[in-house]
């Protein structure tokens, strides 16, 4: 069952001068409930546009200009912002990149969990309390460091207490955003295995933006293949680690280092991401791309996402030709 | 204990800055050419008796800082009975001279008027405080619409105006509606009790209406600046993936986050503020300490006039200490550096 | 260049580069423009004592039965010179200290704003004041005053500035193949930190000339020179009885012009050089979704017909 449902979701950013530029295009994808998502792609593909989007939390110059995002059988682009309102954090709740500073500096870091806690669950200030206590032993952080201040917290410490205030008000669906950049590797490695735990034990439906590959690989059940803010690859994450089809995904596999084979030359793709003012008719990939079936054909017509496989999405026209 | 460490670095700063203004004040009205004693004692109109009546009282035949002679001697006490001793010792006991005009204690003329500088600038930055907050909130808030602009225009201009000539113009206007001039009706008196009082009332009103308008605009600027820099920090986002409201985000986020910085900068321009009291005194002839030194001014009144700046130096100096305090207390960012 | 065309998209700051104009062509031009001399004898009868304004004398005379205009014009001359000679002044003390400070930093940088916070802390006015009365009245006296004075803020923003630059990598590059200290400071900070001090030069010119006009109203200004502080001193204490307007005005609305023209051209300089590129979050989310909402929404109409 799908908890999430996006269906062609375009996102535009305005510039000074009114023009509009395409930061996302026709990007669909299906979230299932108690499956965890894993959004990659580079930095600028459009990922993080995708996750501010469904929450309706886009800087100012964004436009949303289609699709539908559907959320408990309504379509939340058609919610006003008051029910917006109650939607976000209750329901859906997002743990944004760069955490460390999602936390007010001159507030603590308990008034700011309980705030959320007395705005969508209850008026009580004690409940609210009591709940922060076990939401901050929840993610491994003594209850009563609560009534501390941010800075006096490590950044690993408030990344799990950003993660904590994320999960307070047990929300169906969480979406992380980089939620390991910046932290070191044990550091990481403990906030991984915290989400993984989480998910577990509160029925949590996952959704993690990053563009490492090996936390995805390690934590995700579903990959959505972003590139130059359109989908290149949507498949279960066996198949895009194991038969990658669009010749981007492959590429990642290649650039990925390999622990078995610790000599060889790390491939990378050369070239740079399309520029947003400079799009291609076609195929956003294809300067890069060293397919050798590749035609002029790829820059002249958008490849359509095509499901090859059930649950197995490319969008290649060689790829899908081939399949 | 952090805060015990910054709280003790801004007392001593502020101790250190007391020491260097008495010792300021004295090198100005002692030492520098122009010296106004020694023009008075070498006036021809003096008499020899006066003359050295007048040199004995200011110390004038003995050393300046210290008498080096003596303190090869070993004579240490009386190689510091130097002018500069009897000034900082005629100072712990309240005595700052006596005035060249009204020839009353320099100390009690600065005391009758200190309250009615207070209640001026009190009164004025307090108003301007609070709707320089509000508006400067609003226009920040509401970036880049009609309001914003107009806000931010408005307070540019009030900036722009000289202190002075907002008030002429206020007297202008308000001239036969609101008493201009003074701080009472003639004939009015102290034991009047209400009548008197509401009086002076009236008669403030006016000066502080200029005082407010001018640093409302000043506090409007810095707020708007500092709540949009705020606005555009991470926890409000979250705050508004929160599913907070926009009410609530700025009075439980923005507000108290931007409101610091204001302490901190209306302190560094409390001295901007008391320069505002003395052209505004002067204007509606509200008689403080900042008219008082306008008239000193123009009577060559010296001992009054370095009476007055050692008092309005101190009080910008208390201020900003308060503030520091202040600030420590409401930061909990703040540590010992 | 790019700055430039940046001012000019701003409305507010081409009117005070405008403003500004007239006033520095009116200033230059003043022997030409003025209908008088100001300095000039007049031999004058009693009714020209604050005489309104005529043909001859088109903003009246002022309380010597001088023709108002021409001081006016005149006027601008001492409240350039003061405004710009003094935040030159201020503006290079300042611009020196925070550099010296940011950079080297250690005690040097600590004693110096040390001295900063010192004398940011006494009340500019009255210490004015006090030291124009003491060494008296003259232009020269004046602008020492107010540049020996005004620097602080602007040591503190440009120290704060440096510090934020010195650990950028071209600085630390230049350090690497050993470039001297005064050399990084002047061919690779400075050039960073330019923009900022001419932001800055512009409103502390406002504030100098709003300085002078202070201390001429309060009576301290060059007994030789025509100043509109002046000038309004004369006319407060003895045109406002007789409501000479037209010598109580106009002197205050050319400090206001003034002021206020290089206000906006500071303001404007400021938004571009610090351009605060993060728009904040709370602004009105409705314009956030370009969708037509009018239609009920395709999935509701989907699933219902799913459910049948």
């Amino acid at each position: 069952m799908a908890i999430l449902d996006v269906r062609n979701l375009s996102v535009d950013y305005l510039t000074d001068d009114g023009t509009a530029l395409c930061a996302v295009e026709e990007v669909s994808f299906r979230l299932e409930e108690g499956r965890s998502l894993g959004i990659v792609g580079e930095s600028g593909c459009g990922k993080t546009t995708v996750m501010m989007a469904l929450l309706r939390l886009l800087p100012e110059e964004g436009r949303i200009v289609n699709g539908q995002v559907i959320f408990g059988g309504r379509d939340l682009l058609h919610c006003s912002e008051a029910e917006m309102r109650k939607i976000r954090w209750c329901e859906i709740s997002m743990v944004f990149q760069g955490a460390m500073n999602a936390l007010n500096p001159v507030r603590t870091v308990e008034s700011q969990i309980v705030e959320s806690l007395r705005l969508h669950i209850t008026q009580d200030i004690r409940v609210a309390r009591e709940r922060t206590g076990e939401l901050l032993e929840l993610v491994g952080i003594p209850a009563q460091r609560g009534r501390q201040y941010p800075h006096q917290f490590s950044g690993g410490m408030r990344q799990r207490a950003v993660i904590a205030m994320a999960l307070a008000c047990a929300p169906s669906i969480l979406i992380a955003d980089e939620p390991t950049t910046a932290l070191d590797v044990m550091i990481q490695a403990q906030i991984l295995e915290l989400l993984e735990r989480l998910q577990a034990e509160l029925a949590l439906s996952l959704i993690m933006v990053t563009h490492d590959l090996g936390m995805v690989a390690e934590t995700c059940d579903d990959v959505l293949v972003m590139y130059g803010g359109m989908v290149a690859e949507y498949a279960n994450s066996d198949a895009i680690f194991n038969d990658p089809q669009h010749p981007y995904t492959q590429r990642l596999m290649e650039a990925f280092p390999d622990v078995e084979e610790p000599g060889s030359t790390l491939a990378s793709i050369p070239g740079n991401p399309p520029r947003l003012d400079e799009l291609p008719p076609g195929c956003r990939f294809e300067p890069r791309c060293e397919c050798q079936w590749r035609e002029a054909f790829c820059a002249q017509k958008m490849p359509p996402l095509v499901e090859l496989e059930p649950d197995h999405c490319v969008a290649c026209h060689w790829a899908s030709r081939i399949g | 204990m952090e805060r015990g460490n910054y709280v003790l670095r801004k007392m001593t700063f502020a101790v250190i800055t007391l020491v260097a203004i008495i010792v300021f004040n004295f090198i100005l009205f002692r030492i520098l050419p122009g010296d106004p004693v020694r023009l008075i004692i070498h006036s021809p109109r003096m008499t020899r008796e006066a003359q050295e009546r007048i040199r004995a009282n200011f110390g004038l035949d003995k050393p300046v800082w210290f008498d080096a002679e003596r303190l090869q001697e070993g004579d240490v006490l009386g190689a510091f009975d130097s002018q500069f001793t009897a000034y900082v010792r005629n100072l712990a006991h309240g005595d700052l001279g006596i005035s060249f005009a009204s020839r009353r204690d320099v100390a009690e003329v600065l005391a009758e008027r200190v309250w009615r500088t207070v209640v001026l600038v009190l009164g004025g930055d307090l108003i301007a405080i609070i709707l320089g907050m509000i508006l400067g909130l609003v226009a920040a808030w509401r970036r880049g619409t009609k309001l914003d602009t107009a806000v931010l225009l408005g307070a540019l201009f009030s900036w722009a105006l000289p202190i002075f000539f907002l008030g002429i113009i206020l007297l202008i206007l308000a001239r036969g509606h609101l008493p201009v001039g003074g701080m009472v009706a003639p004939g009015l008196k102290p034991e009047e009790g209400l009548a008197y009082w509401l009086d002076v009332g009236k008669h403030l009103i006016l000066p502080t209406i200029t005082m407010a308008i001018v640093y409302t605009s000043e506090y409007v600027l810095i707020m708007r600046s500092g709540v949009m820099e705020v606005l555009a920090e991470d926890y409000i986002l979250t705050a508004k993936a929160k599913g907070l409201s926009t009410f609530r985000i700025l009075r439980d986020h923005a507000l108290k986050n931007a409101a610091l910085p204001m302490v901190t900068m209306i302190a560094l321009t409390f001295g901007y503020t008391i320069g505002g009291a003395i052209q505004v005194e002067t204007v509606f002839s509200w008689p403080g300490i900042g008219r008082l030194m306008y008239e000193a001014v123009q009577k060559r009144d010296y001992p009054v006039l370095q009476g007055a700046f050692l008092l309005l130096a101190v009080s910008v100096i208390v201020a900003n200490l308060l503030a520091d305090l202040l600030y420590s207390v409401l930061d909990p960012r703040v540590k010992a550096e | 260049m790019n700055a430039l065309k940046q001012f000019i998209r701003k409305p507010m700051g081409v009117v005070g580069a405008v403003m500004l104009l007239v006033v520095v062509v009116v200033a230059v031009c003043a022997p030409w423009l003025a209908p008088y001399d100001p300095q000039e004898r007049v031999q004058v009868t009693p009714d020209d004592i604050l005489a309104p304004p005529d043909a001859e004398h088109l903003l009246g005379r002022d309380d010597a039965g001088k023709d108002v205009l021409s001081q006016l014009i005149y006027g601008a001359r001492v409240s350039l010179i003061v405004g710009f000679t003094a935040s030159f002044m201020s503006m290079f003390i300042g611009t020196t200290v925070g550099l010296v400070a940011g950079y080297y930093g250690g005690r040097v940088g600590n004693t110096l704003m040390r001295l900063v916070d010192f004398l940011m802390v006494i009340p500019d006015l009255p210490l004015m004041l006090v030291i124009i009365a003491v060494m008296g009245r003259g232009l020269l006296n004046i602008i020492l005053v107010i540049g020996l004075l005004g620097w602080t803020y602007t040591a503190r923003l440009v120290r704060s500035q440096v510090l934020s630059i010195k650990e950028r990598q071209f600085v630390l590059r230049a350090q690497a193949i050993g470039a001297g200290g005064g050399r990084i400071i002047l061919r690779h900070i400075l050039p960073q930190v330019l923009p900022l001090i001419i932001a800055q030069a512009v409103l502390d010119i406002s504030v100098s000339i709003l300085a002078e006009s202070s201390l001429a109203f309060l009576g301290l200004g060059d007994p030789t020179l025509i100043s509109w502080g002046m000038m309004l001193n004369f006319a407060f204490e003895r045109a406002i009885s007789r409501q000479a307007w037209w010598f109580l005005l106009p002197p205050g609305f050319a400090i206001v012009l003034i002021s206020l023209a290089l206000v906006l051209i500071g303001n404007t300089l400021d938004e571009i050089v610090n351009p605060r590129l993060r728009t904040h979050h709370l602004f009105d989310p409705r314009r956030m979704v370009a969708l037509v909402t009018g239609t009920p929404p395709q999935s509701e109409a989907k699933v219902a017909a799913k459910a049948r």
